[in-house]
């Protein structure tokens, strides 16, 4: 099928918005928008981080989540408490697919769920009592933990715990950070504020540990790397490059990550932002208050790969930059032969993004690497910045949507027909039962890395075998299979 | 007769729990069967009933057994005078945990497990201070009190916290069956309180149902840890309570209440010589501005 034009994009979107009560149409007006890569500004066509509408399936998560399951649970030798009844640490346990090395239960944490479970007396005598005690308990249990993170879920807020009381009083005790996180689900629109508030958290009771102790070994080549959190080993997938290319990586945040690293971290020279929408305030922090500059990059796909390799290396001496031609060069023969193997079976496709964090217009790269198109996209919870990096990525008269909704979501795609969609768990069954292609690009669908050279071999294979999977050609239901055919006459008794 | 649930609102410190329990205590006198629950972390409501300190409470005993499900009727209802039931919700220390959802808590567990028997008569929730949040509204929510009742005097700080009461009431009236059923003023003494509390009771749809002098006798029984009808039945103030308990019994005007204005209540209480007319010259105004102005 033929690209929509501007014009019929437009009125698809008038279109969608048609079904809604003139307030929420109003609403969801302004989240809605056709790409026109010239704009400068995306709030000149797009608003975003607004409080959803009540009732149309928004695809949000919590400020919890966005503290807990993202930004601090990947620290893999904290113990990070779900602070509150249990359903919030248990639904979530695990789910994010933050791969670590360590032995789970001695000396990493990851996968494992610590909740201090709630129950109404807690609710009503306070619950700072427990948490003293489950960090006393933890400590016997698991003493080769590095710190402990507490996570409010909602009631802390609403009770009024004194969790930096606490906090303090165990961090003397045990002699470790305990960091306290006001990240209560409630606080905010999204995810997003979550971030922010774990980011201030580390600012507030990580980041100040090392001021004034010259005892680490600095280079000049020292830098970290911020907002990868390994999903399916990315950031493993993306230090090698970096490390070959002659940098020193003292940091992964946060996946892999240990609290020595963020202590650390004011002493890099240069911060690497991937997720700048999760972590973007940290490196602003690091940039004022320790004068380290932080870039942004790009490791999904060849070409994005080599220019954040020469944009990171312009930043260096020659060494440096020599480093990153012979990177880029190494692994050529590489992925020429992936974009081989996979751009003729994937060339011209089309593909519809709905996601968070960086990937709307992360991703948009590797998908051109392979012959594909994106035509829509749009962020869970990002804020205008985001907007603003993404128009210049997507092609003109592209679908631009800001947390969508479940409706204008289906919508969409019955109209633009893309041949791929990638987004989360709670889209994957509506539309593989529409019959469309479906990757899960929250964890990869369980596969990854799909960061670094050697993450893309594996991206290109998953969208050419889910794209290309006979499965599809089955879904038609007989009935309407039948219809197409000659009436097959029954035999009569 | 069919249950009658009343709940007892009003300023902190007013004189609530003193004067419920010796009300309850002047019903019983007259033969109801009565239950008070208390709904005050504090757990003052029934010590002058029981003659204890205060009385083990609902969520303590939960607190310690666990859960509130591994808790028995008779392990939280105590029988004092004259048969009376008592019952104390309980709650945190001052400044920690949700004395809300303790007041909650307490309240469904008492009508899960059938502390509202058919025999008794009354019961009546002493409920602390304010309706601060939706905890303390517990009490007049659909199918518990009917009846609300909210002690006051003619002081200033006691006529906003009754108004403000009353609006709390609008809002659950206008959903439920809860309504107003009178003010209690319990006499500090003030110039022409009992003119003001009827002017004030007026205005919001109701009647001030009894004065009730002050007496020093109250004091001397609640050292004793006692009403006043158990300590001297033969007090004039016990005759007071009695009547009180009389006016209450035989109440039929419950109301939907119709709370005033700040602006209407401070001219009832300008006109009663409570406060000054505002000077809006001196709003905001610090004396050593006023020294130089």
């Amino acid at each position: 099928m033929t690209a929509l034009t501007r014009e019929e994009t437009e009125a698809l979107i008038q279109e969608v918005l048609e079904v809604y009560p003139d307030a929420a149409r109003k609403d969801r007006a302004k989240h809605l928008t056709v790409n026109d890569p010239t704009i400068e500004k995306s709030n000149k066509c797009i608003t975003s981080n607004r409080k959803s509408l009540p009732g149309v399936m928004t695809i949000r998560g919590c400020a919890y989540a966005g503290s807990k399951g993202v930004v601090w649970g990947p620290i893999k030798d904290m113990i990070h408490i779900s602070h509150g009844p249990v359903g919030c640490g248990q639904y979530s346990r695990a789910g994010r697919r933050n791969y670590y090395v360590g032995t789970t239960g001695v000396n990493a944490f990851g996968t494992m769920n610590f909740t201090s479970d709630f129950q109404e007396k807690d609710i009503v005598f306070g619950g700072d009592k427990k948490l003293a005690k489950i960090m006393n308990e933890i400590e016997q249990l698991f003493p080769l933990n590095k710190g402990i993170s507490i996570q409010s879920e909602c009631p802390i807020g609403l009770i009024g715990d004194d969790i930096e009381a606490v906090a303090k009083k165990a961090s003397k005790e045990i002699s470790k950070p305990v960091v306290p996180v006001r990240c209560e689900g409630f606080r905010g629109v999204s995810q997003s504020l979550g971030h922010h508030i774990a980011n201030d958290a580390i600012r507030d009771w990580v980041l100040e540990n090392r001021d004034g102790d010259e005892s680490f070994q600095t280079t000049t080549y020292d830098v970290a790397v911020i907002g990868d959190y390994n999903i399916g080993g990315d950031a493993w997938a993306s230090r090698t490059l970096l490390e070959e290319m002659g940098l020193r990586v003292v940091a992964q945040w946060s996946g892999d990550g240990t609290i020595a690293e963020m202590e650390k971290t004011p002493k890099v020279k240069l911060n690497l932002i991937h997720c700048y929408r999760s972590m973007n305030y940290i490196a602003r922090h690091m940039e004022e208050k320790y004068k380290i500059p932080w870039i942004e990059y790009n490791f999904f796909g060849p070409t994005k790969i080599a220019e954040s390799l020469r944009k990171i290396a312009a930043l260096f001496d020659e060494t440096i930059q020599a480093g990153a031609e012979r990177v880029i060069e190494r692994y050529k023969a590489e992925y020429e032969a992936v974009i081989a193997k996979y751009r003729p079976r994937l060339e011209g496709k089309r593909v519809m993004l709905y996601v968070g964090g960086l990937r709307p217009r992360h991703v948009i790269g590797a998908y051109e690497d392979l012959g594909m198109e994106v035509v829509g996209t749009g962020y869970e919870f990002g804020h205008n910045d985001d907007y603003d990096r993404t128009i210049k990525e997507m092609g003109n008269a592209t679908l631009i949507y800001d947390d969508v909704t479940g409706y204008e979501f289906e919508e969409f795609v019955k109209r633009v027909k893309p041949d791929l969609i990638g987004s989360g768990i709670k889209e994957k069954y509506i539309f593989q039962k529409m019959g469309i292609p479906f990757r899960q690009m929250h964890s990869w669908d369980y596969s990854g890395p799909y960061h670094g050279y050697d993450g893309f071999a594996i991206f290109a294979r998953d969208m050419d075998m889910t794209l290309n999977n006979p499965c599809w050609k089955q879904v038609q239901v007989p009935w309407k299979k039948a219809a197409n055919e000659p009436v097959a006459v029954a035999a009569s008794a | 007769m069919a249950l009658r649930q009343c709940a007892i609102y009003g300023k902190g410190g007013i004189g609530k729990s003193t004067t419920t329990q010796n009300l309850v205590s002047a019903l019983a006198e007259l033969g109801n069967s009565v239950m008070i629950v208390g709904c005050d972390p504090k757990a003052d409501s029934t010590r002058l009933i029981l003659h204890a300190k205060a009385q083990t409470t609902i969520m303590s005993l939960a607190a310690e057994a666990g859960s509130v499900e591994d808790l028995e009727l008779e392990d939280v209802l105590k029988a004092g005078y004259r048969g009376i039931k008592c019952v104390e919700s309980g709650g945190p220390e001052p400044g920690v945990g949700c004395a809300g959802r303790g007041v909650i808590t307490a309240i469904n567990f008492l009508e899960e497990e059938g502390a509202y028997d058919e025999d008794l008569d009354f019961v009546f929730y002493d409920v602390l201070g304010d309706v601060v949040c939706g905890g303390f509204a517990m009490p007049i929510r659909e199918n518990k009190a009917q009846e609300i009742y909210i002690v006051c005097s003619g002081e200033m700080m006691a006529m906003y916290a009754a108004n403000n009461i009353a609006k709390g009431i609008v809002k659950y009236a206008n959903s439920g069956s809860v309504r107003l059923a009178g003010l209690i003023c319990n006499s500090r003494e003030t110039a022409r309180e009992d003119e003001l509390i009827s002017a004030l009771a007026a205005k919001i749809g109701t009647t001030m149902i009894h004065f009730v002098p002050r007496d020093n006798v109250v004091q001397r029984a609640e050292i004793r840890r006692m009403t006043v009808i158990e300590y001297e039945p033969q007090a004039k103030q016990a005759e007071e309570y009695r009547q009180l308990a009389i006016k209450i019994r035989d109440n039929k005007n419950f109301v939907i209440p119709t709370p005033i204005t700040m602006d209407e209540l401070e001219e009832l209480m300008m006109e009663f010589g409570i406060i000054d007319e505002v000077d809006e010259s001196i709003v905001g105004l610090t004396a050593a501005a006023e020294a130089t102005a």
